[in-house]
């Protein structure tokens, strides 16, 4: 199976431990993933807040690309990436005069009919049925909290894959290979993602409560499917631990490195040695 | 001979000021058939119609124009007029010179060219009435009342009080509707079941009212003054005639563990029950869901404990015809069961409150069966999950209701009454407890329902928070409440007990199809439309079908009641006459022309044109064809506009009318 | 009143569309209640629609609750009315930062961004190490506080141990074509 890529700056970046953690599992799937050639910057936060006509451009430009190079489906395991591409394809399906503009400012043809993928719903597609065929590990010792953050699951009204405010699509898939997913709240409360470096206070109030929360419901560890969630739950709980004086030692994995290991790949194969809290 | 009298109204300055009523009068006088034309201030008044009456008599007049405001103002005064004078009523037309003409165009010369067209057409097109005289319908003094909540007792007392027989269907093993499930009512505070329970009884003793419980509508035919209604009454398996209502087969019955209806989920019943204890009839059904002998052929208990021999495993549904001349619908509501899966993908939603998922979250409708001294925990209130005494309680308002995402449009209206009862209810048997009510705007418009608000505020404490709530989890046996009280301007968390959503009230299930069988009216929501908003309330756009109640909107008891007493009056009007008139304008098929194609029957959107066909002495067909039921038809026109063979006419409005008044133009 | 004479066209087209966006909110406040910093803000998410709505667009961009916003959408996911209040908080923003009113504090966000945005105009992607050396050192200027300065500099060492800092960022091939965008934004 052959399926567009887009990575994004994180992933490219200190968040590479992610794509080696996709790249391996993915590829332990039978899942070859095409990177989209000269793709750009979806403009994150810094483009939705300081200009609304940007947030649409710079994702319009890689939506452009994929469909000059006749992707039908790509990912962005990213969820800000899928986010800022969704809601930028939305716009352009939407209004004519807008694809028209935002054609003529990306110098590229658009239709905005790419499908933008999360890294759910690819496991999602291949099915179920077919992970737990490949499946040569059980997690049973795994308790995690699933945790979906914000752009996974919001705006409903253009991203549309599972519930917004009970997600499960993340429990499904992990029971099924064998993890006991526990029930909590904070499956779909923030973590402050992109204000890790500007706003620190407000980044550690919010993963500590999602930390403590994923504890107190008997969790043994977060899985997240975002980068960010990924930064400000794993790196920066050490942070967190100093600054409320309470030892959290709470493991946090990337989807793929569950699967991935439910698939029978060594921890170090997807990165996981890599992580912040799971190494000394 | 067209002898033709025209009468031109000023109607004081309404239409003389823009109007020169007395050229138009010159000028009308010349027009063929008219014989004469005069003026008057006020043709409406008493000397204007004597002024009309004499004209007829001197001038032998075999028609007439009144041209003066809307017909639905005055036809009828002028049609009684002539008819006084021994002319028939529909030899009169109205020329409406006021709402279309002066008052609407200001420069007087246009206005009276225009005044004179609308003259000319009413006169080319009286020279082409007929003289008609109304339809007689036979009326079958008996009702039909559909629903046994407050609305339809009240409906169903009122008539048969009246003298007339009634027939009350209820889904329901027993009367009494959502009311009888009530703690105490607004803004009162009397106990609902003892202001409830004695008119259930005078119900179920009355002679003249024929009560089906556990029943259905089945089917409705024929039209006003003569329907005919099947009841489908369900398989009971037990034979009230026989059945003294001991309560020895449900005693007996070792299967307690269903959910029951009444209490809303909040307690338990048999598979062999009465749904609550004061119920109209106090006689069991068996719930074949849940019993063992018919779903598995073992057990058969009750029968045996049953010393009337009443139980009868083999009961079968019964199809009953009743006929009556008038439908009252007071089918109520139900609230809205924001847990489960909805039948309409917008209103998905709503998991933020949890409902479904936290025990403890509760609807409006639970809560009373939680504070009521008949419910399942005999009236001292103790949460679902746990039993314990909830020390503080979180009432939301708007659930549903307001709200345009994902709920309805509109307000449910009750709700902000109900959480102050709540609150109130709650502070009385919880005396250190705390109740807080988030709200959008406090909606207590009725006799003493503000102070009753006031009250709970001032003395009984309950803290109102202007605002919704967002979120709601558990955690550690407390349901964690994230609202907002935006006139502090800040975020509120309330660690709460028990939570009361106030749900939108929506109509009763299956409202839709029963208004379909009816032939009523219904908007987006299923509520049924009434006639007009204002001015015919409880009546429907079919006809001897009326509505009472919360199937037509959001209302409470007081309101409901009072509806129900209207519509109960309008059928009293329908009976006080011995035969049902009709106006004659309406449709008729030319069955020669006709060629069967039944576009019209489909097109009708009262259902009045039936198939039927002709056949000689000997019984043989010769021909099929459209045919209009007179009771029904409401003479729209719809068909005459698809008959594609030109053979559906409309009384009064004929085709050949219609083409001389468009010729008098030209 | 926000249409005083410092606003220029840009300004009103930005608050042309807060006012459109902001039209159809009846109060209700389920977008302050969820809010997860609610509790720090200055001015809750309703309230500053309200300002919007009432023609205070300069008020509603002054207040500090619009740099607490995470963008996590859970306002506009849960409105009642659809109102898009997330895209509110992002034209206030816009707006905000046009007219310069961001406290030193507040500035620092804004620092980031426009670090953030420069960085992509010039390389297409994001170049991490250069993105957090202009913001330490723009934010210093701004509001000359050491302990930022310094902040997360253990992280640093930590990072490269895992193989999670790239010294040279990529780019983009057709870097062109991002300035063109940029240009035709306006940014």
């Amino acid at each position: 199976m052959n399926i567009g890529y887009y990575p994004g700056c994180a992933l490219h970046g200190s968040s590479n431990d992610y794509e080696q953690s996709v790249r391996a599992c993915l590829g332990a799937l039978g899942v070859n993933l095409c990177e989209l050639d000269d793709w750009i910057c979806c403009g994150a936060t810094a483009a939705h807040s300081l200009n609304h006509k940007l947030a649409v451009a710079l994702p319009a430009r890689s939506l452009a690309i994929a469909e000059r190079d006749g992707y039908d489906d790509l990912l962005a395991p990213c969820p800000m990436c899928s986010a800022q591409l969704i809601k930028a394809r939305t716009a352009l399906a939407r209004d004519r005069a807008l694809r028209e503009e935002i054609a003529a400012t990306v110098e590229l043809p658009l239709e905005g009919r790419t499908e933008v993928l999360n890294l759910i719903q690819i496991f999602q597609r291949i099915g179920l049925e077919r992970l737990k065929s490949r499946a040569t590990r059980s997690l049973n010792e795994f308790k995690p909290a699933c945790y979906y953050g914000c752009l996974l699951v919001r705006p409903p009204q253009a991203l549309r894959f599972d519930d917004c405010e009970h997600p499960t699509s993340m429990e499904t898939l992990l029971s099924e290979l064998g993890a006991a997913p526990v029930e909590w709240n904070f499956k779909t409360e923030c973590c402050g993602a992109g204000l890790t470096m500007c706003n620190e206070r407000t980044v550690l109030d919010l993963s500590h409560k999602i930390i403590s929360n994923a504890a107190a419901h008997g969790a043994n560890c977060i899985v997240v499917a975002c980068p960010m969630c990924h930064v400000n739950l794993d790196m920066k709980q050490a942070d967190i631990e100093r600054h409320y004086g309470i030892r959290h030692a709470m493991k946090v994995y990337y989807l793929s490195d569950l699967v991935g290991m439910a698939l029978g790949l060594h921890e170090n194969e997807l990165g996981v040695n890599r992580h912040f809290v799971s190494t000394p | 001979m067209a002898r033709i009298g025209v009468f031109i109204c000023w109607c004081g300055e309404n239409i003389s000021r823009h109007v020169d009523v007395e050229k138009l009068a010159e000028q009308c006088a010349h027009l063929p058939g008219v014989r004469c034309c005069l003026t008057y201030k006020y043709m409406c008044s008493e000397p204007g119609q004597n002024l009309i009456r004499e004209k007829i008599r001197e001038e032998r007049l075999n028609g007439m124009v009144v041209a003066s405001c809307s017909p639905h103002m005055h036809l009828k005064t002028f049609r009684k007029a002539a008819e006084a004078e021994g002319l028939n009523p529909y030899l009169v037309e109205m020329a409406n010179i006021r709402e279309h003409c002066s008052w609407v165009h200001h420069d007087v010369k246009a206005a009276t060219a225009k005044a004179a067209d609308l003259i000319r057409m009413a006169v080319a097109k009286v020279r082409r009435n007929h003289a008609l005289s109304p339809i007689r319908v036979p009326l079958t003094k008996r009702a039909l009342v559909i629903g046994g909540g407050v609305a339809g007792i009240q409906a169903a007392l009122d008539i048969a009080d009246a003298g007339h027989e009634v027939v009350l269907v209820e889904r329901e093993p027993s009367i009494g509707g959502k009311m009888a499930g009530l703690s105490e009512t607004f803004p009162t505070l009397d106990c609902s079941q003892c202001i409830l329970t004695p008119r259930m009884v005078e119900v179920g003793q009355h002679p003249n009212i024929r009560l089906y419980t556990y029943s259905d509508v089945e089917a409705v035919e024929g039209y006003v003054g003569n329907f005919s209604v099947t009841i489908r009454k369900r398989a009971r398996y037990v034979d009230i005639s026989k059945c003294t209502g001991c309560g020895a087969c449900w005693n007996a019955c070792p299967n307690k563990k269903t959910p029951s209806e009444f209490d809303f989920g909040m307690g338990k019943r048999s598979a062999i029950y009465v749904p609550f204890p004061q119920a109209v009839p106090a006689r069991p059904v068996i719930d074949a869901n849940a019993c063992t002998m018919l779903t598995k052929g073992k057990c058969g208990l009750c029968a045996k404990k049953c010393a009337a021999g009443a139980i009868n495993f083999k009961d079968q549904d019964e199809l009953i015809t009743e006929k009556v001349g008038a439908i009252v619908v007071a089918t109520g509501y139900k609230l809205w069961d924001i847990g489960k899966e909805q039948e309409n993908a917008k209103l998905a939603g709503y998991g933020e409150y949890g409902y479904g998922t936290y025990k403890d979250v509760i609807n409006s409708l639970q809560f009373e069966r939680l504070v009521s001294a008949s419910g399942p925990t005999g009236g001292e209130l103790r949460r679902p999950s746990d039993g314990a005494v909830p020390k503080t309680v979180v009432f939301i308002s708007c659930v549903g209701s307001r709200d345009n995402a994902k709920g309805m449009s509109y307000c449910s209206k009750i709700c902000c009454m109900y959480n102050a009862k709540h609150t109130m209810l709650y502070k009385h048997k919880v005396h250190d407890g705390q109740a807080h009510v988030f709200y959008m705007d406090i909606r207590a418009g009725g006799k003493n329902y503000d102070e009753f608000v006031r009250r709970a505020i001032e003395q009984d404490g309950a803290q109102y928070h202007r605002g919704r709530v967002s979120k709601i989890t558990e955690e550690n046996g407390k349901l964690i409440v994230r609202g907002v009280d935006t006139l502090a301007g800040e975020p509120v968390t309330i660690e709460a007990d028990l939570v009361v959503l106030a749900t939108a009230m929506r109509p009763a299930d299956g409202v839709e199809t029963l208004a379909q069988k009816l032939n009523v009216g219904y908007d987006e929501y299923g509520f049924l439309s009434e006639s007009h908003p204002k001015l015919r309330p409880v009546e429907t756009n079919a006809a001897g079908v009326f509505v009472c109640g919360a199937c037509q909107g959001p209302k409470d008891i007081p309101e409901s009641v009072a509806q129900a007493s209207a519509a109960a009056g309008k059928v009293q009007v329908m009976f006080s006459r011995e035969e049902i008139t009709r106006e004659p304008e309406i449709a008729s098929i030319d069955e020669r022309m006709c060629a069967a194609c039944f576009t019209c029957v489909r097109a009708c959107p009262y259902n009045a044109i039936e198939r039927a066909e002709i056949r000689d002495r000997a019984g043989r067909l010769i021909k099929r064809t459209a045919r209009v039921n007179p009771g029904l038809c409401m003479g729209c026109g719809t068909c005459v506009a698809v008959c594609p063979s030109k053979s559906a006419e409309l009384e009064g409005f004929t085709e050949q009318q219609v083409y001389a008044m468009v010729e008098s133009l030209g | 009143m926000s249409n005083e004479s410092t606003n220029t066209p840009k300004h009103d087209a930005i608050e042309q569309m807060a006012r459109e966006l902001a039209r159809d909110c009846y109060q209700c406040g389920k977008c302050s209640a969820g809010c997860p910093v609610g509790e720090r803000m200055d001015v809750v998410p309703n309230r500053l629609i309200r300002l919007i709505q009432l023609g205070h667009m300069a008020k509603a961009a002054a207040a500090g609750a619009i740099w607490e916003c995470v963008s996590c959408q859970t306002c506009t996911a849960r409105c009642p009315q659809n109102v898009d209040c997330a895209a509110i908080m992002d034209a206030l923003r816009e707006f905000s930062v046009l007219r310069g009113t961001a406290s030193p504090e507040q500035n620092r966000t804004v620092i980031f961004q426009r670090a953030f945005l420069d960085n992509i105009r010039r390389y297409g992607r994001l170049n991490e190490v250069e993105l957090i050396g202009r913001f330490k050192t723009k934010a210093f200027l701004n509001d000359l506080s050491i302990p930022m300065l310094f902040k997360d500099a253990l992280l640093g060492p930590q990072m490269i141990r895992r193989g999670k800092f790239h010294l040279r960022g990529e780019k983009v091939r057709d870097r062109d074509v991002v300035t063109r965008i940029f240009e035709k934004c306006n940014q």
